[in-house]
């Protein structure tokens, strides 16, 4: 931008897509013929893909300098969807704050609440019951199998495999109907707390996540027969998006993106946490760090989180009436919920209680709903695995009812940065596979 | 066996008051009264209360297990000065680097075998407005996947002179994680390659994560009743 062009512009909020460099075109699809090609200085171009391209997973912005179709330069522009959900986090209390950061990856809710909660239960020094440890794992691996398809499935699209879209959102379905049972909603949870799990498991719900696991092991072997040695699957997968362990070190990647390079650090395993140590699993790892290969990680991880699954459905089925929540009333949430014939709502037995046998009681539970708990001055850093790599949540607190300062470490915003090595020098066709490699979920990355 | 118990607690308390350093205190705000409320007709007398909020205070050795390990091998390394306190509160341990040292510090964390933090997993800001000269803080989360541990590394800059060094040419994955910090606190890290906003809009003004950025919102208004925005709501202190 020349020094002139600066001052004739008057309006500080004037449009930032003028450059100096270069000629300009403005297409949007099936309008390329309009481009003169004899307007065209030298052989680079640059071009925008996205923020609201199909296949950006969102609205993820790519510049490509490409050179014919080969990309040599590629930078990811983000932001497109950020909320201000750390910044809001900070004038809500300890318990609302479950209720933003599940909206941050929508894909994998759990993983955010639960790297929040561990957060906070660890400033508080406090640990949740077995059971509702047990009922985080559970929903946590079958959030893995549903992000896991939901990777599969989109990742398939872009490349046209349309039947492993339908038959992977087919099954993502019925992992909802299982979060829909449990927690009400089919996303944006708001199911764990800190201390434990807002209500325990419905009547029916052991038998219906039998059912479904049931269910998908029938049809987990599906996506195998349909892609692994499909040779146009293959074709399209394999060798793109190629980044070692030592580039995943540099930049940060974790999750199936580190394991396809053959390490096996899952935290599940290497700092477990929720008596993940206590399950029998297996870690994923592959010597194939590209796009293939961690199709494949992503695919066997599916079956690990079955076992999973199944050892926690068995482990809450044998923990009938045991706790959710902690026994301290100055952190429980103090509303009993039940399902009633209208769907959930409120226990009659405790309005009963606070409205009409206990002042005290209701007192508690206006002055812990309105001002919420209190928790003690310091910091911590609380580290999952979830689908996509190690989410963190850093909290800092001044002892007052709300958090001092929310940060979260998302995996896609950390992974997203792999987008330039892994597509530099390739076939603008292959920026798509290598970003549905990484499975960014921009919710997440923007926060 | 009660008052053995409470005596043990009476020495527990003296030895945290004997490891704190009264110079080091990080007294981040001054809390008034007890229930939030200001400008009441508070008779209770409560709401007289003042009372200091002090961050955990910086620990003395031995601070147990591999702390002793890493603080000792990474004291032989750095430049003298460099580490101004090591603080250990709900299991993990945090050094505070002085900003001139930092770059030399975490290339020994990273590069050294013992310590071998090879992976960097986050670096955000605190802003704490009422710390004077200590206002931003830039949190620097370091991982050892060899010897299986986490540190922070904590760095903090007074608000009239807002510059940290960039750690981007030890830890490539910093990149994007400066560029947040820098822009929701406007922390300027010296060195990054390219150090621009990268959430809010090229053309932001302010920077809005720090304490002194408003919130925002609009009330909301129900027939008979305006429920303020959220930052304008009674706040409990």
């Amino acid at each position: 931008m020349t020094q002139g062009l600066n001052e004739e512009r008057t309006d500080p909020y004037a449009g930032t897509t003028e450059t100096s460099d270069g000629p300009v075109f403005t297409v949007t699809g099936q309008d390329w013929d309009t481009i003169d090609p004899s307007a065209v200085e030298g052989d680079h171009l640059v071009i925008n893909m996205g923020p609201q391209h199909p296949s950006t997973h969102g609205v993820l912005r790519l510049v490509l300098e490409i050179d014919g179709e080969t990309v040599r330069d590629a930078r990811a522009g983000i932001g497109y969807l950020h909320t201000g959900i750390e910044k809001n986090m900070e004038y809500r209390t300890w318990t609302q704050g479950v209720t933003f950061c599940t909206r941050m990856d929508y894909v994998a809710p759990f993983s955010n609440e639960a790297a929040y909660v561990m957060a906070v239960e660890k400033l508080l020094g406090i640990e949740a019951p077995e059971k509702a440890q047990a009922i985080r794992v559970l929903l946590l691996e079958l959030n893995r199998i549903s992000s896991h398809l939901v990777c599969l499935a989109t990742g398939g699209m872009e490349i046209g495999a349309l039947t492993v879209m339908t038959i992977g959102f087919r099954d993502r379905e019925e992992i909802l109907n299982l979060f829909e049972l449990i927690t009400g909603l089919r996303m944006n949870h708001a199911y764990f707390r800190p201390g434990g799990v807002a209500l325990d498991l419905p009547d029916g719900a052991i038998e219906k996540i039998r059912a479904t696991v049931r269910l998908l092991k029938k049809r987990l072997p599906e996506y195998a027969a349909l892609c692994n040695a499909n040779p146009i699957f293959k074709g399209r997968l394999k060798g793109v998006g190629h980044l070692e362990l030592a580039g995943c070190m540099a930049l940060g990647l974790t999750g199936p993106v580190l394991r396809s390079t053959g390490y096996d650090w899952d935290l599940r395993k290497k700092q477990p946490y929720w008596g993940y140590d206590t399950y029998d699993f297996d870690v994923v790892t592959r010597d194939e760090p590209d796009a293939y290969g961690r199709f494949r990680v992503r695919l066997d991880e599916m079956w690990e989180s079955l076992k999973i699954v199944e050892q926690a459905t068995e482990r809450i089925a044998s923990m009938a009436g045991e706790p959710v929540m902690v026994a301290d009333k100055k952190i429980a949430w103090p509303s009993q919920l039940s399902v009633g014939a209208d769907g959930q709502g409120n226990s009659a037995e405790h309005i009963k209680h606070i409205m009409g046998e206990s002042m005290e009681a209701l007192i508690h539970h206006f002055k812990i709903v309105t001002e919420g708990f209190r928790v003690p001055v310091g910091q911590a850093y609380a580290s999952i695995e979830s689908p996509r790599g190690e989410i963190s949540c850093h909290l800092v607190s001044d002892g007052g009812t709300r958090p001092y300062r929310a940060h979260f470490r998302d995996p896609s915003f950390v992974n997203l940065q792999g987008t330039s090595v892994m597509s530099e020098g390739g076939m603008i066709s292959d920026v798509i596979v290598a970003i549905a490699s990484i499975d960014p979920v921009m919710g997440g990355v923007d926060r | 066996m009660a008052d053995d118990k409470k005596q043990d607690a009476s020495h527990e308390i003296q030895q945290e008051v004997v490891k704190s350093d009264a110079v080091q205190l990080e007294v981040i705000n001054v809390r008034e009264g007890a229930f939030g409320a200001h400008g009441t007709g508070d008779t209770s007398g409560f709401g007289g209360l003042t009372q200091p909020v002090i961050m955990p205070g910086a620990a003395q050795k031995p601070y147990g297990g591999w702390y002793d390990e890493v603080a000792d091998k990474l004291a032989t390394l750095t430049l003298p000065e460099a580490i101004e306190k090591v603080v250990v509160h709900n299991g993990e341990i945090t050094f505070f680097i002085r900003r001139h040292a930092l770059l030399d510090t975490v290339t020994h964390l990273r590069n050294d075998p013992e310590l071998r933090f090879e992976f960097c997993s986050s670096v955000s800001g605190v802003h704490f407005p009422h710390e004077t000269d200590r206002e931003l803080h830039v949190a620097i989360h370091l991982l050892s996947m060899t010897h299986n541990r986490r540190i922070r590394v904590e760095v903090v800059a007074p608000d009239s002179d807002p510059h940290i060094p960039s750690i981007v040419s030890i830890y490539p994955t910093a990149d994007w994680h400066e560029r947040e910090t820098y822009d929701f606190f406007g922390i300027i890290f010296d060195g990054h390659p390219a150090l621009t906003r990268i959430m809010m809009p090229d053309d932001w003004p302010g920077h809005p994560q720090r304490k002194d950025y408003p919130l925002g919102g609009i009330p909301v208004e129900f027939k008979g009743g305006t429920i303020a925005p959220p930052d304008q709501r009674r706040s409990y202190s």
